[in-house]
């Protein structure tokens, strides 16, 4: 008090001397506060690709922001109590679901009771991360000031804490959305999707890395949240950061594997396990669904990445731009749409991460006649089609771009034998 | 939901010893358990729901159970609205049945009650009308719809029976001293008079001599009007009923003609701020302020307007914010450490409750305001001052 007393009273004749006067503004702000584009800006990126957007003048991407901004407020205005009413019956059948499934997987050693348990808990696992933990924790349902389903208080089925993936997802995923070096999301760091990320041999092996990830890949996000990758290498997190925050993630794990694959077997008695092994299973199956889905949300051919440069003063028009260019659909059925947790709708998510997400199938039409409108590309497939798209990709890109007269293989190979030789030539003198 | 934590074995028994020594229940001769069982079975109970905990992770077992038994004891304290009956033209009165975890109330005093309206919780606080020792367990409150009260209106006209709603226990000091006094006078004006009814209710029969002043806008608009003069009817109370549209506000002056000895009664009085302040002050002037209890109603009032002071209380740290400054940034730039994120509003990394005043979305220039106990948590990185706010920080 009497420190921010000191520094603060900027009047002269000392009159506010106690309340000190913060808007001395030192720095403007955020840029993305405002629709208002007062220039045309295009960052290119090295390969030479053309500006998705190069058709928009600063005035159409301002008009473009408050069409979105007008949309966003007429879902606001008609948010209310059905949309409660949907969310607690999400939460209601999801964990009916859970519990039902489990009591049944008490019986595991029975063969029926095994398959229906284990697909239940499959569905249940996935609802809980997708339906629900991914939106409530976005903040979408915090206007119901419900403190048992908002965005502070939610802690969710998976190995990472939901405090470091709200920061790695909501925070910045979420604002820089497909630009190289911003946006982790673009590969997790050990991947190339997308052929402006520059390409090192390692990446050779990311189909494998890919197939892995998507294996376990609870634990891949809860190592990408604790930002593992940029510690090992010496970036990042300080020492001391780094251990609290692991052992937080360690403990996070501890609980949920105590629950799957000791707890819930050992209720199971003689269907130990059984149980075990459904809920290994269970937890299998959500990785491996999660994983497609959110391979969908960015990876696919047709979405666009962007330079580093080009979101310096971005107005929140061009923000909205970056979204709908940088995301991509999947077409389906209200169930496969309710078991994406509506993130089928990644292009409306991505403009609007905080609405509710029951609400996104009723906006996609109007988020597509604007892209049409706006001659903005809506990428959007069915599920096995988006689905193999990205993982083409992963294959592809996994070697470099080609150049003229060389292929992909060739520049691949090259460029291993090079390393292999300066190995060998380096461990020489060791040997010797 | 994380925070929850297993009743100790001491506040259990803190819980039991409140519950034998408050008023209405007397004092019992109550067995309470020996030392023995009482060190075992809270052991074994901690143990078992230590197990559950870990079997529900990351959730809550009482996440599960709620779905089941949402009144069970143990619950966060919820109540299920029996019915809903009209007393006036704008006016209604609530049974509820309280969750197991309600431990009483004494007469005059009031609850909380959270009401989801159009999707969002609301608090707000009404006095018990009920008997406290009705013998179904059910409470009451009557509630009377202001013009533009978002609860109160749908309180009155959209609440339905079977609905679940949350309370808080019964709280207040307004309550009739014991021993009831010889002489005692009750001045209330509009719905001021529920948490009187709820002391008539309880504690006639140890009332010999009481007046009740009960002022309303018209006849139409008396609640309890029935109840209240049959009382007067039967010579349990004398009823003076004004309606202030034809007959004025009951003034400290007009008391020395419509009841001449209030300066001997003990009295209470529950009204319009502006009635309150001239009774304390009648009351005062007359050196006899330790006879007049008084309950306030603040109808929720808060100042809007653009800019204001912003107080980050845990930091004991205030600024003077404008209009156009989110509050993230009027805090930061006073040296306030907060936390952060996208600053645009999508992040959710900068949240932190609201716990009084008003702020504006910087976005759609939307207005959120609240009260303490309300629980709004509010984005700090797109949200301006609109008015003085406090921040939980």
């Amino acid at each position: 008090m009497t420190a921010t007393t000191e520094v603060f009273d900027l009047t002269i004749d000392g009159s506010a001397a106690g309340t000190p006067r913060a808007p001395q503004r030192t720095k403007s702000l955020d840029t993305r506060l405002s629709v208002v584009a007062t220039e045309r800006r295009h960052s290119p990126k090295p390969s030479g690709k053309p500006d998705p957007a190069g058709h928009l003048s600063a005035e159409e991407i301002e008009a473009l922001g408050l069409e979105l901004d007008a949309l966003r407020q007429e879902v606001l205005d008609s948010r209310g109590a059905s949309d409660a009413a949907y969310i607690r019956k999400v939460l209601k059948w999801q964990r009916g679901l859970e519990l039902g499934s489990r009591a049944v997987l008490l019986f595991s050693l029975f063969p029926p009771a095994w398959f229906v348990g284990t697909a239940g808990l499959s569905v249940a696992k996935i609802l809980e991360n997708m339906e629900l933990g991914h939106n409530i924790m976005h903040g979408q349902w915090d206007w119901m000031r419900d403190p048992r389903i908002h965005s502070q208080e939610w802690e969710w089925d998976n190995a990472s804490p939901s405090e470091f993936w709200k920061h790695s997802h909501n925070q910045l995923h979420h604002t820089f959305t497909n630009v190289i070096g911003r946006d982790n999301d673009l590969g997790y760091g050990i991947m190339r999707v997308d052929e402006d990320q520059k390409w090192v041999p390692s990446y050779l092996g990311q189909p494998l890395y890919n197939f892995l990830n998507a294996v376990f890949f609870e634990y891949g996000i809860a190592a990408y949240d604790l930002e593992l990758g940029a510690y090992l290498k010496g970036r990042g997190k300080s020492k001391e950061e780094f251990r609290r925050d692991a052992s937080k993630v360690l403990r996070k794990i501890g609980r949920q594997a105590r629950k799957d694959y000791l707890l819930h077997p050992l209720l199971s008695g003689p269907s130990f396990f059984h149980t075990l092994g459904a809920n290994f299973v269970a937890n299998t199956v959500r990785n491996l669904w999660t994983n497609s889905v959110i391979m969908c949300g960015h990876f696919p051919e047709g979405v666009e990445t962007f330079a580093k440069t080009s979101i310096e003063g971005e107005t929140r028009g061009e923000w909205y731009l970056r979204q709908m260019l940088g995301s991509a659909n999947i077409s389906g059925s209200k169930a496969m749409h309710l078991m994406t947790g509506n993130l089928s709708h990644q292009i409306e998510h991505h403009l609007f991460p905080d609405l509710p997400s029951n609400r996104y199938g009723e906006i996609a039409p109007r988020i597509q006649e604007i892209c049409q409108r706006y001659g903005l590309t809506y990428t959007t497939g069915p599920l096995p089609k988006q689905v193999a798209s990205a993982w083409k990709q992963v294959v592809v890109l996994s070697l470099p771009n080609p150049q003229p007269g060389r292929t992909r293989v060739g520049i691949a190979a090259e460029a291993v034998g090079k390393r292999v030789r300066r190995k060998l030539r380096r461990g020489a003198p060791r040997t010797a | 939901m994380r925070n929850e934590q297993v009743p100790s074995a001491f506040s259990l028994d803190k819980v039991r010893k409140l519950a034998y020594s408050t008023p209405q229940y007397g004092y019992m001769t109550a067995v309470l358990p020996s030392p023995a069982t009482a060190s075992t079975r809270p052991t074994l109970r901690t143990a078992l729901w230590k197990v559950a905990e870990a079997v529900a992770t990351p959730v809550l077992p009482a996440d599960y159970l709620d779905l089941i038994a949402p009144l069970r004891s143990g619950a966060d304290l919820r109540g299920r609205v029996i019915s809903v009956v009209p007393e006036t033209l704008d006016a209604a009165s609530v049974t509820i049945k309280p969750g197991r975890g309600w431990r009483g109330h004494v007469p005059g005093q009031y609850i909380r009650i959270g009401v989801d309206v159009d999707g969002v919780r609301n608090w707000r606080a009404y006095s018990v009308t009920s008997r406290a020792d009705a013998r179904d367990g059910l409470i009451s409150i009557t509630v009377k719809a202001i013009p533009g009260g978002k609860v109160s209106n749908h309180v009155v006209r959209a609440l339905r029976p079977g609905t679940l709603i949350h309370l808080d226990q019964a709280t207040g000091d307004f309550t009739m001293t014991q021993p009831a006094p010889a002489r005692a006078l009750f001045v209330t004006a509009g719905s001021g008079v529920t948490p009187v009814m709820g002391m008539l209710r309880n504690h006639l029969d140890e009332l010999n001599d009481a007046v009740v002043v009960h002022s309303a806008p018209a006849e139409a608009d008396v609640i309890f009007a029935g109840e209240l003069r049959e009382l007067h009817q039967s010579g349990r109370v004398r009823l003076v009923e004004r309606h202030t549209d034809v007959d004025g506000i009951v003034t400290p002056e007009s008391l020395d003609e419509l009841v001449p000895d209030w300066r001997f009664r003990q009295t209470w009085a529950c009204g319009p701020t502006a009635m309150l302040d001239a009774f304390e002050a009648a009351w005062a002037d007359a050196g006899i302020a330790d006879r007049l209890h008084t309950e306030r109603f603040r109808p929720v009032v808060v100042a809007e307007g653009e800019g204001g002071t912003v107080t980050f209380l845990g930091q004991g740290t205030v600024v003077e914010a404008d209009g156009a400054t989110p509050i993230l940034d009027a805090g930061e730039e006073a040296g306030v450490l907060m936390p952060s994120g996208c600053r645009m509003g999508i992040c959710f990394g900068c949240v932190l409750p609201l716990r009084e005043g008003a702020v504006r979305d910087l976005r759609n220039g939307e207005l959120t305001v609240a009260t303490p106990g309300d629980g709004v948590r509010i984005q700090t990185c797109v949200s301006a001052a609109a008015g003085a706010c406090e921040i939980d920080l």
